[in-house]
């Protein structure tokens, strides 16, 4: 990793007339990663994506390609391509034509640009559909040629714009591994933006977290779900329980909260800097959340608690079950186990349940909240 | 039962298009095909043959005047389209919202006014006495007065001037319907704006393109104020000579010939250029 970053961002800032879609974020990207940009819709991801491709010029901050600032070069002279998030496969060409438009505008032999575009669709996949119409492909196909026409011009960065949107989501399952393949197969770097966060944990090697123009966390997918240094990070990536929660006492990295309701918990100052009175919020993931029938099975946890299943969503392998807590009414979502024992759960049975300190990730609430 | 309501309904309907296209242009062409055929001997004697034809072959004036109207007209839809084609460009990427209503709109407004007034406007604009050739002078560029009137060139700004919106209507909706997006493709994948335009905006704007032209076409060679006006007697338009056939020489028979000429020759251009630019009438006026 110590070799030059295909991709690099310095402070890189956007500001429209009345706000700023993007604020300073810098990050670099190595060679042959996926990069992945997670965040809500309206966070201002498409805004940097469109920035790196050359559509829109940044307000401030650099832009570095191989460690060349590309700020001064247009779009067509970038070694970007981008997959758009409509595809924007030109329905007036054929597929070979489609594929084959980069090598034209660059002047490149006839018979080469033959060779070359059968040589890329093969690795697609869709070997001899050349003569076929755009219109005669089907989703998933269209997505592998729309790969195919950037990846024919060996771009150093190639730019991903939620191309799996429009997909139903058997195809989209699908269209992941696929995608995570021919990145390997290319191994050229992808930067990948997507508000879906499944998309992003199954695919990358890294990815940042965005929320309102600033990358809130970078990491591995592991990183982002085990070890959230955000408030929002913790509450985007994967399900969790969240509780507003007043810091009583503090040993260390270790917290006794209580909540508004009064429930006290036990819980781990996920960042540092929170003192005693502290307003915080406090995450549980399901999974994390042990159930049983007996009150000795949960006895030694730091948190343990009672309630009233409400309702048993039943997912096959992903079944939750949603309680409600005896002591202070809240609601509370558990991963239901897959072993077995509790598949006679019903509506209504009383269970006890309980979790770990170490599992409970507490940060600083919002000053305005 | 209810079929055979819904069928009188849909005939019902359909009978003001039917009457409309039976007695206003089938019979009309009938009619006229028979007084074309009919060549006159004598005092109220007629005999059926294609004399009338025959005359318009023979008369260099004639056929001189009909190449002369076709590819005036060929040069005022290319004009046309020249000049159409990046307003409605402008008007269609480049303008959202209100603008582009506005844009829309002054457009359209000539059109409120009848074409003969406008025709007189490009008068008042152009005559030996007129307020360009009054300019001219006021800024000393030239000496004395200047007639822009009463040639080719008057003539073809007042055809275009007058087509223009016919233009530019079908044009902006097709590029309308263009997606931004593939033309960012387009640069994306290093594309310039000439090859973007000949690739993608131009391919894609095809049926836009060609129904434009054909109906600025039927227009600028069926027109007769604007060449008669800005072109003076000089014009040499075909329209004229059949108007001049019916109204001046009282020779309807020659005049309907001359009037089956001029609708084989567009009906022919027209298919040739749907022929080039590879497009059926179907697709492009069925958007």
């Amino acid at each position: 990793m110590s070799e030059i970053a295909d991709l690099e961002c310095r402070e890189l800032s956007k500001s429209f007339l009345d706000f700023q879609a993007v604020k300073d974020v810098s990050f670099s990207v190595p060679k042959g990663t996926f990069f992945s940009i997670l965040g809500p819709s309206g966070c201002g991801k498409t805004t940097l994506l469109r920035m790196i491709a050359g559509f829109q010029e940044p307000s401030s901050g650099d832009l570095l390609i191989k460690n060349k600032s590309v700020l001064d070069v247009p779009p067509n002279k970038r070694p970007v391509s981008m997959v758009f998030q409509h595809l924007a496969l030109f329905p007036m060409m054929n597929i070979a034509a489609n594929v084959g438009f980069g090598l034209r505008q660059r002047g490149v032999d006839k018979r080469e640009i033959e060779k070359r575009v059968e040589t890329v669709l093969e690795r697609v996949g869709l070997p001899g559909v050349g003569n076929r119409s755009i219109n005669q492909l089907s989703g998933g196909q269209k997505q592998r040629v729309a790969i195919a026409r950037c990846m024919v011009l060996e771009p150093d960065v190639l730019l991903l714009d939620e191309p799996l949107g429009a997909l139903d989501l058997k195809l989209r399952e699908h269209m992941k591994i696929e995608l995570k393949k021919l990145q390997a197969e290319f191994n050229t770097t992808f930067v990948y933006i997507t508000h879906d966060q499944s998309e992003a944990l199954v695919m990358s090697d890294q990815i940042a977290v965005m929320n309102h123009g600033v990358f809130e966390q970078i990491g591995t997918a592991r990183e982002l779900y085990y070890q959230p240094k955000t408030a929002f990070v913790a509450g985007f990536v994967g399900e969790a329980n969240k509780y507003d929660a007043k810091v009583t006492a503090k040993n260390g990295d270790a917290l006794k909260l209580v909540t508004g309701d009064g429930v006290e918990l036990s819980g781990l100052d996920a960042v540092g800097g929170l003192n005693e009175g502290d307003r915080a919020q406090v995450f549980v993931r399901p999974e994390a959340i042990k159930i049983s029938r007996k009150q000795a099975d949960i006895k030694g946890m730091d948190n343990g608690h009672s309630g009233e299943i409400e309702s048993i969503l039943f997912n096959g392998a992903n079944s939750q079950l949603l309680l409600r807590d005896n002591s202070n009414g809240a609601q509370i979502n558990i991963t239901m186990p897959q072993t077995g024992e509790f598949r006679d759960l019903t509506k209504g049975d009383n269970v006890y349940f309980g979790w770990e300190a170490e599992q409970t990730r507490c940060y600083l609430a919002d000053k305005v909240s | 039962m209810t079929s055979d309501k819904s069928k009188l309904g849909f005939f019902l309907l359909l009978s003001p298009l039917l009457l409309w296209l039976m007695t206003l242009i089938i019979l009309p062409h009938v009619g006229m095909f028979f007084v074309s055929i009919s060549e006159k001997v004598g005092v109220r004697q007629y005999e059926t043959g294609f004399g009338n034809y025959a005359v318009f072959f023979n008369e260099p004036l004639y056929w001189n005047t009909f190449a002369r109207t076709a590819y005036m007209s060929i040069a005022a839809t290319f004009l046309t389209l020249l000049i159409g084609f990046p307003v409605a460009y402008y008007i269609a990427k480049l303008t959202k919202g209100r603008t582009k209503t506005t844009l829309f709109l002054m457009c359209l407004i000539p059109f409120w006014v009848s074409e003969l007034v406008r025709t007189f406007g490009w008068m008042i604009l152009l005559r030996e006495t007129g307020v360009v050739s009054n300019f001219l002078q006021y800024i000393g560029l030239v000496d004395g007065p200047i007639e822009f009137l009463y040639n080719d060139a008057a003539i073809m700004t007042g055809l275009v001037y007058t087509s223009m919106l016919f233009m530019v209507v079908p044009l902006v909706t097709t590029l309308d319907s263009l997606d931004d997006s593939l033309i960012e493709a387009g640069y994306d994948l290093g594309g310039n704006g000439y090859t973007i335009l000949r690739e993608i905006i131009i391919p894609h704007a095809m049926p836009g393109i060609v129904s434009g032209c054909i109906v600025v076409f039927m227009l600028s060679l069926g027109n007769y104020l604007t060449p008669i006006l800005l072109g003076g007697k000089d014009s040499l338009w075909f329209t004229g000579l059949i108007y001049s056939q019916f109204i001046t020489r009282f020779n309807w028979e020659l005049g309907s010939a001359f009037g089956f000429l001029l609708l084989g020759l567009s009906s022919l251009i027209v298919f040739v250029g749907l022929k080039l630019s590879r497009q059926s009438l179907t697709e492009t006026m069925g958007r």
